[in-house]
């Protein structure tokens, strides 16, 4: 934990940047289309994204106070956990290439319905 | 000469954007500096709370005793997959070899994808998780990802059967 003290500084360092860099304007029209497209968004970012969880949640925290659609940030963390697009070839070489590939895929789809899911069950929750 | 480590390279880098800001737009980077200070203060207990909640799990979980579990009979499997996924720690690789150990003594490709889903769920960053997002919406996203992991596990079980002599690629060869 003590080694992701600088990653979740600098996160939060980029974060506070943006935040005051970029209007709150942009994320809001960047996600808000609709939830099948936010999610997808959402999962992609988390897909290409590395580090750990506890600066997905840091960013993601900071993504839904600048009016990020919860769809696309659900799906966000759950690809960050979930997809390893940076540890594929590893996986790939010590799991199987089929495994590997099917694995991550299934799990890029899971995380745009989870993203849907969620969203639609607190809403009537 | 030692070695820098990734996080120092990137933190560096941050603040060279910075300092570059600094230089650049002043009342920026005094505005961006406060809203730092706001929720660096903020997270700060939920990180001790966090840095307690990793220091026993990485007392008291043993590996060895999660490979046994990964050999018990049927839903006890899909239960044993699911909590050993939730309670394992450290990075995702130092899991592949036990996880390839396990495929080669005949474990489905599917226990083992629904071990690798539920390790999304991190009880140690729970705190963190409910101060940004809230408790409601971590349990409703904690009991999906839980039903996702079988669903995925069950999805795996299909598409990469565990005789297909071509998933295994022995890295030593």
């Amino acid at each position: 934990m003590i080694r992701l003290l600088p990653v979740i500084i600098g996160a939060l360092l980029l974060v506070s940047l943006f935040n005051n860099v970029i209007p709150r304007s942009f994320y809001v029209g960047l996600f808000k289309r609709n939830l099948l497209f936010d999610s997808v968004i959402g999962s992609i970012v988390g897909s290409i994204s590395a580090g750990s969880p506890m600066t997905s949640y840091v960013l993601g925290g900071e993504f839904l106070k600048n009016g990020v659609a919860l769809s696309a940030v659900t799906a966000f963390l759950v690809a960050w956990v979930t997809v390893g697009i940076v540890q594929l070839p590893v996986e790939m070489m010590i799991l199987g290439r089929r495994f590997a590939i099917f694995r991550n895929l299934t799990a890029f789809m899971l995380a745009v319905v989870l993203g849907i899911l969620t969203m639609l069950i607190l809403h009537f929750i | 000469m030692k070695k820098i480590r990734g996080e120092w390279i990137f933190l560096t880098a941050v603040l060279g954007i910075c300092c570059a800001v600094l230089i650049i737009d002043r009342g920026l980077f005094l505005r961006s500096m406060g809203f730092f200070l706001g929720i660096f203060v903020q997270i700060i207990p939920v990180f001790v709370l966090v840095f307690v909640l990793m220091v026993l799990s990485h007392t008291f979980i043993d590996r060895q005793v999660i490979a046994d579990y990964f050999k018990k009979p049927g839903i006890k499997k899909w239960l044993f997959v699911i909590i050993a996924g939730i309670v394992s720690t450290g990075p995702i690789y130092v899991w592949y070899p036990l996880l390839a150990e396990l495929r080669d003594k005949g474990v489905q490709y599917g226990y083992l994808a629904a071990f690798l889903y539920n390790r999304a769920i991190k009880i140690p960053l729970l705190p963190l998780a409910i101060f940004y997002f809230g408790l409601k919406y971590i349990v409703v996203l904690t009991l999906l990802m839980i039903i996702f992991s079988i669903l995925q596990g069950v999805m795996i079980n299909r598409l990469v059967p565990a005789e297909d002599p071509c998933n295994y690629q022995d890295p030593r060869s």
